[in-house]
C-alpha cells in the first residue's frame, strides 16, 4: 500500500510507502499551513467574543 | 537539456507520492494571496503619512481586484498548459514583487508605485494564483473535487484572518509614517516568498493511469449523476454554452448578495439594534464582522464538501433558495431577535463562500477536467461584476432610505428585498442548467490526452488541438 492509496491525511502520514513522502514531510507540510491558519483563527475567536460579551 | 524546475515533466509524482501533500501546497499559496482583503489595515497609515484620501488609499486593492478577474480569464489557458508549479511561480513573484514595488512607492513616498505594485503587478499574481491548484487538486481527487478546491479555497478566505492582525501587528512595531510601511511592506513580500515557496516545491501532477486510493471511483463512474460528464469540454467552446453563462449568472447573483451583506456588516447590526435594549457598541459589532468571516471560511470547507455528497445542483438550491429564506428572516424578524439576526448572517455568508468553493467542482462536472482551470478563470469574472454590483446596491438603496427619513432596520428593507430578488434569479438560472450538448465535447483521443495530463498528456492534448484544426 503507498501512501497515495490513504484517505485520510493522518492514515496517509502514518503509512509512508518506500520511495513515497517521509513522514516529516507531511508533518512540516501540515504545519507550515496549520500554524499561522490557527494564528488567524485565534486572533479571530478573540474578537468574536466581544460580541458576545459586549466588550 | 536536462528539463528545468518549472518542466511539467518535473511535477509529475513519482510512485507513491500521496495526494494529500497537494492541499498544503494550495493553501501555501492562498493563504498568502488571500492577504489581499486584508489590505483595509495599510490604508490609514498611507492616508496620514502620503496625504491620501480614503478613496485613493483603496485604489491598489481595487486595481489588485481588477486585475485578479483579467488575469484569471486570461492567463488560465496558460496556467491549464504550463502546470501548477509554473503558475505558482508566476503568482509568488507576481505577488511578492509587488510588495517590494509597493515597498519602494512607500519609502520615495510616490504613491503611484504602490498602486502599480500592489495592485498591477500583485494583482496578476492574485488571479494566477488564485486559479493554480484549482484543476490539479481535481485530478487528485475525482472522487471528492469539492472538498479538494473547498479546502484550497477555504486558503483565500483564511489568509485575512492572518494576515489582518499580522500586519496591525508590523505597522505598530514599524511605525505607521512612510517608512514604517515601506518596511511593513518589504517584510510581507519577503516572507510570502518563503511561504509561498512551499507550495511551489510541494505540488506535483498525478502521473498517467493514477487512480484513487482504495477502490474510490472518480464521481463520474460512481452511481449515474446526469450532471456529472465523462466527457471533456475546451475552455474555448465552454464559454460558448448556456451552461457556462447559466453559472456565470448563478455565481454573480449568489455572491452579489453575500457582498450586500458583507460590506455592510458593522454599521447594519448597529442599526437594526439601535433602538432596542440592547444597543450593539462597536466592538461588539467588529465581533459579529470576525464571525462572518469565520463563518464565510467555514462555509468553503464544508458546503463544498457536502456538494460530493448531494450533488452540486442541489448544493446551489441550498445556497440561492435557502440563502433567500435567510435574508426573508432578517427582512421579517430581524430586528426582533439578535440571535436570529445572527444565525441567518452568518448562514447566509457561508453559503456566500460556499458558493465559491463549490463552482470549481461544478464546472468539472459539466465541462470535464481538460482544461477545468481555464474555464474557472474565465467564470471568475462573474466575481469581480458582482463586487462592483453588490456595495453598489446595498450603499446606494441605504444612502437614498436614509435621505427619505428611515433609520434602524427600514434602512436596509429594501436593499435585502433587492438581494432576495437576486437570489431568485441564480435558482431559476441553477434549474435551467443541463448537461452540455454532446457538440461541445472533444474528440475522445483528445479527451484521453487531457485526462493524462498529469505526465505530459496536456501538450499531447493541445497538440492534438492543432492537429485537428480547432
Amino acid at each position: 500500500m503507498t501512501t497515495g492509496e490513504n484517505s485520510t491525511p493522518g492514515a496517509a502520514a502514518q503509512a509512508a510507502a518506500p520511495g513515497g513522502p517521509p513522514t516529516a514531510l507531511f508533518a512540516l507540510a501540515w504545519l507550515w499551513v496549520g500554524v499561522p491558519m490557527a494564528y488567524g483563527i485565534y486572533e479571530l475567536v478573540l474578537k468574536v467574543t466581544k460580541l458576545f460579551t459586549g466588550g | 537539456m536536462a528539463p528545468g524546475l518549472l518542466d511539467r515533466s518535473r511535477t509529475v509524482a513519482p510512485p507513491g507520492w500521496s495526494r494529500w501533500l497537494i492541499p498544503p501546497a494550495a493553501l501555501s499559496v492562498h493563504l498568502s494571496i488571500g492577504q489581499a482583503y486584508a489590505w483595509s489595515v495599510f490604508k490609514p497609515a498611507l492616508e496620514s503619512s502620503l496625504n491620501l484620501s480614503g478613496t485613493a488609499s483603496a485604489l491598489p486593492f481595487q486595481l489588485g481586484m481588477v486585475m485578479l478577474g483579467l488575469s484569471a480569464a486570461f492567463g488560465g489557458t496558460l496556467v491549464e498548459r504550463n502546470g501548477p508549479r509554473w503558475a505558482m511561480t508566476v503568482s509568488l513573484l507576481c505577488f511578492c514583487s509587488g510588495f517590494l514595488l509597493a515597498s519602494l512607492g512607500a519609502a520615495v513616498e510616490q504613491y503611484w508605485l504602490v498602486v502599480f505594485g500592489y495592485g498591477f503587478v500583485g494583482g496578476i499574481g492574485l488571479g494566477i494564483g488564485y486559479i493554480s491548484p484549482v484543476s490539479t487538486l481535481i485530478k487528485w481527487f475525482p472522487d471528492r473535487p469539492g472538498m479538494a478546491t473547498g479546502i484550497a479555497i477555504m486558503g483565500f478566505g483564511g489568509g485575512a484572518l492572518i494576515a489582518s492582525p499580522w500586519s496591525a501587528q508590523m505597522l505598530e512595531s514599524f511605525g505607521s509614517d512612510s517608512g514604517g510601511v515601506a518596511t511593513a511592506f518589504l517584510v510581507h513580500g519577503l516572507v510570502y516568498a518563503v511561504f509561498m515557496s512551499l507550495g511551489v516545491l510541494l505540488v506535483r501532477v498525478p502521473a498517467e493511469g493514477w487512480q484513487p486510493p482504495g477502490g474510490k471511483r472518480p464521481q463520474e463512474q460512481q452511481s449515474r449523476k446526469p450532471l456529472v460528464t465523462t466527457a471533456n469540454v475546451s475552455a474555448r467552446s465552454a464559454v460558448r454554452t448556456p451552461q457556462f453563462w447559466l453559472l456565470w449568472v448563478v455565481l454573480c447573483m449568489n455572491v452579489t448578495a453575500g457582498i450586500g451583506i458583507l460590506e455592510k456588516a458593522a454599521p447594519m447590526i448597529g442599526d437594526f439594534f439601535a433602538d432596542t435594549s440592547t444597543p450593539v457598541s462597536a466592538a461588539a459589532a467588529a465581533g459579529f464582522v470576525a464571525l462572518l468571516s469565520l463563518a464565510n471560511m467555514g462555509g468553503r470547507f464544508l458546503w463544498s464538501s457536502t456538494s460530493d455528497v448531494i450533488g452540486r445542483k442541489n448544493m446551489y438550491r441550498c445556497y440561492l433558495g435557502v440563502g433567500g429564506l435567510m435574508y426573508l428572516g432578517i427582512v421579517l424578524l430581524g430586528d426582533s431577535s439578535k440571535p436570529l439576526f445572527i444565525v441567518c448572517a452568518m448562514v447566509i455568508i457561508s453559503f456566500y463562500g460556499g458558493g465559491f468553493a463549490t463552482v470549481p467542482a461544478y464546472l468539472k462536472d459539466l465541462f470535464g477536467t481538460y482544461e477545468v482551470g481555464a474555464i474557472h478563470g474565465r467564470l471568475l469574472t462573474a466575481w469581480s461584476t458582482a463586487g462592483v454590483l453588490g456595495p453598489l446596491i446595498v450603499n446606494w438603496i441605504a444612502d437614498s432610505q436614509e435621505a427619505a427619513g428611515r433609520s434602524g432596520a427600514g434602512l436596509y428593507g429594501l436593499a435585502l428585498s433587492i438581494m432576495i430578488g437576486l437570489l431568485a434569479v441564480g435558482f431559476v438560472a441553477n434549474e435551467l442548467i443541463r448537461p452540455v450538448n454532446p457538440k461541445h465535447h472533444l474528440p475522445e483521443p483528445a479527451s484521453a490526452a487531457g485526462q493524462a495530463e498529469g505526465t505530459a498528456g496536456h501538450e499531447g492534448g493541445a497538440e492534438h488541438k492543432e492537429a485537428t484544426g480547432r
